[in-house]
């Protein structure tokens, strides 16, 4: 069982190493991280036949140029990119997303953009070879924590996997692509101090996505809305998906590697099941809300639980 | 005294012990939080994923595929918090600081009716328990001051405060692991490094309920101490 290595001949974009996230350890200030669009990363490690749920590579908007300079490898890559894979001869093909594909010494992997979403993932069959940090090896970069020494994955950048290819097989999963720009939320905990008319607004506006969105959160332009009691509270803790609203009336949706604490008034918390939705959403896009209540939040998680479960049992064996 | 039980999201139920800020409540609040996390370590409730203390709530985080908001409200609810005996490690800690590094002295001596002087005695000779640990990797939030020094946060934030500076805000007092944005009133820098990513076990120098006090060094004490590190 030999390692296979890439070598990085271009980054791409926040390109990092994330597995499920960092749990337990909230309460340090660590961010929980991880992937942001779960369903992809779930779904990368089944289609290169992995048991585990190693790490992946993550990416935003445009992927990474990788080379294999040794050894033999199993590929997938997920979420809806367009990229390339050119052999030693020169020949390229035009890759097909939610596959996996057997790579040969001296091939190299070119993803060149996300489709109108704004997060892909690429796994390896085995693995990647890289480090762990309290369990988890998702890096956090802007605080140096986790996989590749807690930073991005930079050119020249060599990236070994943990074995190299053990079947031939590929395999191959089929989505139907359902995109809506309506996010259901549950009413947060300061609900009540906002103005009725800012309660009725938030929930009939649509909210522009701003390019101030990264892994840290999303800022969201709309009509101000107004705060009559406070526009502070006293910090608490806070979970991805929390919506912010500051003192300027424009809420912040807090994500997978934002503060552990916050002290800024709740109006809405994204349901969980809504929450690789509205991740993938790119700046400019137009969202709205819907106020749904827990009993069917816990049911529509299900539902996508289940969903996922019946897309990973169809994956087929190709060639 | 946990008031009440509150739904943040689908899978986080927070913990509230009342508006009020204070060491007792605060002990609670750490008291419940080593419970909880404990009882979730034995496995005797399934599917937590984090428990954050802050100030006067604690906020338990669930898989929603392992559990529901219902079990865990009936967890919480079947704790009996006086009954609860919990002796926690608490430790001293005296942390160097290097008043020359301050920004705001100047303004807070104006703004507090005090010499500079002053206002670094009353700071040297409080005693700070820490309430809670977040907001990013390793931060403390201490307390009390002396009413003496209360303040507001700056009108406008910093967009850069140095790492390592010391600030304050009403009655609190806190150490900036990294350079980050920030709006509390900087009155000195601290070398002692708060945060260590490279150490799985225990990356936190500081842990809630642990008592700090200050240290005045020169500025060559504190370049020895960051060249040691």
């Amino acid at each position: 069982m030999n390692n296979s290595t890439f070598k990085v001949l271009r980054p791409g974009i926040n390109t990092t190493y994330q597995d499920e996230g960092r749990f337990s350890v909230q309460h340090l200030g660590i961010p929980t991280g991880g992937c942001m669009d779960h369903q992809s990363f779930l779904l990368a490690n089944e289609l290169v036949g992995n048991k585990k749920k190693y790490g992946v590579i993550e990416f935003a908007y445009q992927g990474p140029l990788l080379k294999l300079i040794k050894g033999k490898t199993k590929i997938a890559t997920t979420g809806n990119i367009f990229f390339k894979i050119t052999n030693l001869n020169n020949e390229t093909i035009i890759g097909e997303c939610n596959r996996s594909y057997n790579l040969n010494e001296g091939d190299s992997i070119d993803i060149l953009a996300t489709n109108k979403s704004t997060y892909g993932y690429m796994s390896v069959e085995g693995g990647f070879k890289i480090e762990s940090f309290c369990n988890s090896v998702s890096t956090l970069s802007k605080k140096g924590i986790g996989a590749n020494n807690g930073n991005k994955i930079s050119l020249e950048d060599k990236i070994i996997t943990n074995t190299n290819r053990k079947n031939e097989n590929n395999f191959k999963a089929s989505i139907l692509l359902d995109n809506p720009n309506t996010i259901r939320v549950l009413k947060g905990p300061q609900y009540n101090f906002f103005s009725e008319k800012s309660k009725k607004l938030f929930f009939s506006q649509s909210y522009k996505v701003s390019n101030l969105t990264d892994r840290m959160g999303m800022r969201l332009a709309g009509e101000a809305l107004k705060n009559v009691i406070n526009t502070n509270i006293r910090s608490e803790g806070i979970t991805k998906g929390a919506i912010q609203v500051p003192a300027d009336g424009q809420p912040i949706i807090l994500l997978s590697d934002g503060p552990t604490i916050g002290g800024y008034p709740k109006i809405a918390n994204i349901i969980t099941a809504d929450y690789d939705l509205l991740i993938q959403k790119i700046p400019g896009t137009n969202i709205s809300f819907k106020c749904i209540d827990l009993k069917e939040a816990e049911l529509l998680y299900k539902k996508k639980r289940d969903n996922i479960s019946k897309i990973i049992k169809n994956i087929k064996e190709i060639n | 005294m946990l008031k009440k039980l509150n739904n943040i999201g689908d899978s986080a139920v927070v913990c509230d012990f009342g508006d009020e800020v204070n060491q007792s409540i605060n002990n609670e609040v750490i008291k419940l939080f080593h419970y909880v996390k404990r009882q979730a370590a034995l496995g005797n409730i399934e599917g937590i994923l984090n428990c954050t203390p802050s100030y006067n709530k604690l906020l338990v985080s669930f898989d929603l595929a392992k559990t529901s908001s219902k079990n865990i409200y009936d967890f919480l609810n079947s704790i009996q918090l006086k009954n609860l005996n919990f002796k926690q490690n608490k430790k001293t800690w005296i942390i160097p600081i290097c008043y020359d590094f301050e920004i705001d002295l100047e303004n807070m001596s104006r703004e507090l009716k005090l010499d500079k002087e002053e206002i670094i005695n009353i700071h040297l000779n409080s005693i700070f328990f820490i309430y809670m640990i977040g907001f990013v990797p390793g931060h403390p939030f201490m307390g009390d001051l002396d009413p003496k020094l209360f303040l507001n946060r700056l009108k406008t934030p910093r967009v850069k405060v140095p790492s390592g500076s010391v600030g304050i805000v009403e009655k609190f007092c806190n150490i900036y692991p990294y350079e980050s944005p920030g709006g509390w009133n900087v009155i000195g820098r601290s070398p002692t490094k708060l945060f260590n990513a490279k150490d799985s076990v225990k990356p936190n120098l500081l842990s809630p309920g642990d008592t700090v006090r200050f240290k005045s060094i020169s500025k060559m004490e504190f370049n020895n101490y960051i060249n040691e590190q």
